[in-house]
């Protein structure tokens, strides 16, 4: 499988200026949000060290959880489905829906059936799937996978959003007020909600308490999906776990305000049992999950509750978009979880990090992030993944390092001329740090000259 | 008090100037300075790439340069971080830890271990914008950062606003990472210089002459971008301002 070129997909979005700039404005305004609603609670980091403990508890303690939430989802009358990876999913999920003729699904946001890459799977046996979310839809429409794992479309201006609901949905093409445009898709949409033979969500939090799935959502599209269509499939990462429904105040004080700076969603939708006549079908899916729990220094990204705060912060994500990853998950989050899934493809994403620690910093379940990139790093130069040419960099870079008679040589042969910089000290990849960059002009002695000339007492 | 000088190796080869500003500041300090004449690097350019087995001979030197020194003081955040937290790539013999825990980012020791209340010889008459480097900021801790809700505190605008005539100025994001990042600045050049540029013309627009900071890599990559951009700003270290450069 092809490796995933961060650097290079970047270069590309850097290129168109409106687009970068604002996409960087945006997600910013969100992180600025983020840290005025979450100064208003001056408990804010006790808050994150408690869902921190909750999230681990619960980790520590998968099966048995599991299990509780099975037995009480049963108990309120659902049925409870295992999937062991991406193709047991797809599969149960078109079963269900094949068993009972359903031909139509309306679907509300979800990583996890990205992930699985559901959609293609359904939609090539026939069965016709609608994102019901509205940057998912414009995401769906536009035939590109979400940039964003709660701002699908943020990448997009709304003149694109304009161009896109021309060329699919029939709205004028000049028009791009954001009004028109979601009213547009929101009467697009309606019928489908009321024709659809089934409707599916992801899940939040899976209460073990109750059996109960939470589905946190602004725009009530979840709601209609679960609660029109006569069958109603919820899709479940097993790490979505929570022992208690009280727990739920915890994730719910800190999501949206991590999220998009706002204190709630405008839903918190608890599913608990079919309503009657209907069937609710709850897939409990694994995909690489029990793997990721056994890393012992990589299990805590399990404890992510997926507000894109980190992604938010993020310098990097913010200045190349989350279509540059190349994978379901970007930004700091996907960069520590993408590995897991094909280190070979995702080589390059641990690189894409200045190893700033922001994200650390505002995650509201005090996953390491960035202690975790620098460990990918090791583990992917271990595994002989590093490009050839900063293996070679390193290698020659460490064999001078580590010898003082070779440092010397070659810092002290440095002349006043610029190109007499060590190479190696400017990690030279083609020269790339002059493409857009100055080279600092070369010094007339070395610090350690100055200092044998002026200081030396030996 | 006795302390060996630690100069990074892009400090020694391309910024002695700071290396001499730093060894003099000590010097007024009365503290008794040893640079040990076999250092090179501390490893951080190798481990920082995933390369641990390349870092190891550099780390070995290094705690074999300066084991024995109660103090080890060097003006770059980011060295420093690498030596206490992540020099790892050789055994954790008691040397090493204690070469480890002796390690001092010089607004640190200045500020945590000198207690410096006066700078009688500094003046700079000029607006400047302060850069706290990732590590220094984030790691080490030297100042508030902008994610987490605590007490303002900077170690070092306490040691700045003790120098006459200086004047600041604060970019509207102002611990945004620069963009440096060691080997992320040539391998993912793209967001590397989209972010060095969006970082010097934040403090350009602020109204900042210079650009000061107690890491030299995080400006050795602004001052190519602000150069490269044609920008009248100038950037300077911390020791220099501290050690009296006027300009």
């Amino acid at each position: 499988m092809k490796r995933i070129d961060h650097a290079e997909a970047s270069s590309r979005f850097i290129k168109a200026k409106d687009h970068i700039d604002f996409h960087d404005k945006r997600l910013w305004d969100l992180r600025k949000k983020r840290d005025r609603v979450s100064e208003q609670l001056p408990e804010w980091e006790e808050l994150r060290s408690l869902a921190s403990a909750i999230k681990e508890h619960a980790l520590t303690h998968l099966g048995d959880y599991l299990e509780e939430f099975e037995r009480n989802a049963i108990r309120n009358g659902a049925k409870v489905h295992w999937a062991k990876d991406a193709a047991e999913h797809n599969q149960i999920v078109f079963d269900i829906m094949s068993a009972r003729n359903a031909r139509t699904l309306v679907k509300a946001k979800s990583m996890l059936t990205d992930e699985c890459d559901m959609r293609p799977f359904l939609e090539n046996r026939g069965i016709d799937v609608m994102e019901t979310d509205l940057g998912e839809r414009i995401q769906q429409l536009d035939d590109e996978p979400p940039s964003h794992i709660v701002v699908p479309a943020v990448h997009k201006l709304r003149t694109d959003v304009a161009r896109v609901f021309a060329q699919t949905i029939g709205t004028d093409p000049k028009n791009s007020d954001v009004h028109y445009l979601a009213e547009s898709q929101r009467q697009h949409t309606r019928p489908y909600f009321l024709k659809a033979d089934a409707g599916m969500t992801g899940a939040n939090f899976a209460v073990a308490e109750t059996g109960t799935v939470v589905v946190c959502t602004n725009e009530g599209n979840a709601d209609l999906s679960v609660n029109l269509p006569k069958l109603y499939i919820a899709s479940i990462g097993i790490e979505k776990i929570i022992p208690r429904v009280e727990d739920v105040g915890v994730f719910v004080r800190m999501l949206s305000r991590s999220a998009l700076g706002s204190p709630i969603t405008q839903l918190t939708s608890h599913f608990r049992a079919p309503r009657e006549g209907t069937e609710m079908h709850i897939v409990l899916v694994d995909n690489g999950r029990s793997e990721r729990l056994g890393m012992a220094d990589f299990w805590y990204s399990l404890k992510c509750i997926r507000c894109g705060a980190c992604m938010n912060t993020c310098p990097v994500y913010r200045r190349s978009g989350g279509l540059s990853y190349g994978a379901t998950y970007s930004g700091p989050i996907g960069v520590i979880i993408d590995p897991t899934f094909n280190l070979r493809k995702y080589s390059s994403l641990p690189f894409a990090s200045t190893l700033n620690g922001s994200c650390t910093s505002v995650c509201p379940v005090r996953i390491n992030i960035h202690e975790q990139i620098y460990k990918w790093r090791q583990i992917i130069a271990e595994r002989h993944q590093l490009p050839f040419v900063k293996q070679e960099a390193m290698r020659v870079a460490g064999k001078i390092l580590g010898s003082p008679k070779l440092y010397r040589a070659a810092v002290e042969t440095a002349g006043a001329s610029l190109e007499h910089l060590p190479r190696f000290m400017m990690y030279t990849r083609l020269n790339a740090w002059g493409r857009q960059r100055e080279v600092p002009a070369a010094p007339q002695s070395t610090f350690r000259q100055w200092y044998l000339k002026n200081r030396s007492k030996r | 008090m006795k302390a060996a000088l630690f100069i990074p190796c892009y400090v020694d080869a391309v910024f002695p100037e700071v290396g001499v500003a730093t060894l003099e500041l000590l010097e007024r300090f009365g503290v008794e300075v040893d640079y040990p004449l076999n250092q090179t690097c501390c490893g951080q350019p190798m481990a920082n790439s995933g390369c641990h087995a390349d870092a190891a001979a550099a780390e070995a030197l290094f705690v074999k340069n300066f084991a024995g020194y109660d103090y080890i003081v060097g003006p770059s955040g980011s060295c420093v971080h690498h030596v206490r937290e992540q020099l790892t790539a050789i055994p954790q013999t008691p040397e090493t830890t204690k070469v480890r825990r002796s390690t001092y980012e010089l607004v640190e020791f200045l500020h945590d271990v000198l207690e410096v209340d006066a700078f009688p010889w500094a003046e700079f008459p000029h607006t400047v914008g302060l850069h706290n480097g990732c590590a220094s900021l984030r790691a080490l801790r030297t100042a508030k950062m902008s994610e987490i809700d605590e007490p303002h505190f900077s170690k070092p605008l306490d040691l700045l606003t003790k120098v006459k005539g200086i004047k600041f100025v604060t970019p509207e994001r102002p611990d945004e990472c620069c963009g440096f990042g060691g080997t992320f600045s040539v391998f993912e050049e793209p967001v590397s210089a989209k972010m060095g540029y969006d970082k010097v013309n934040d403090h350009h627009k602020a109204g900042a002459e210079y650009i000061v900071s107690a890491d030299m890599s995080c400006i050795m990559h602004q001052q190519g971008c602000a150069e490269r951009l044609g920008l009248p700003i100038k950037f300077i270290h911390i020791a220099q301002i501290l050690n009296g450069a006027r300009a």
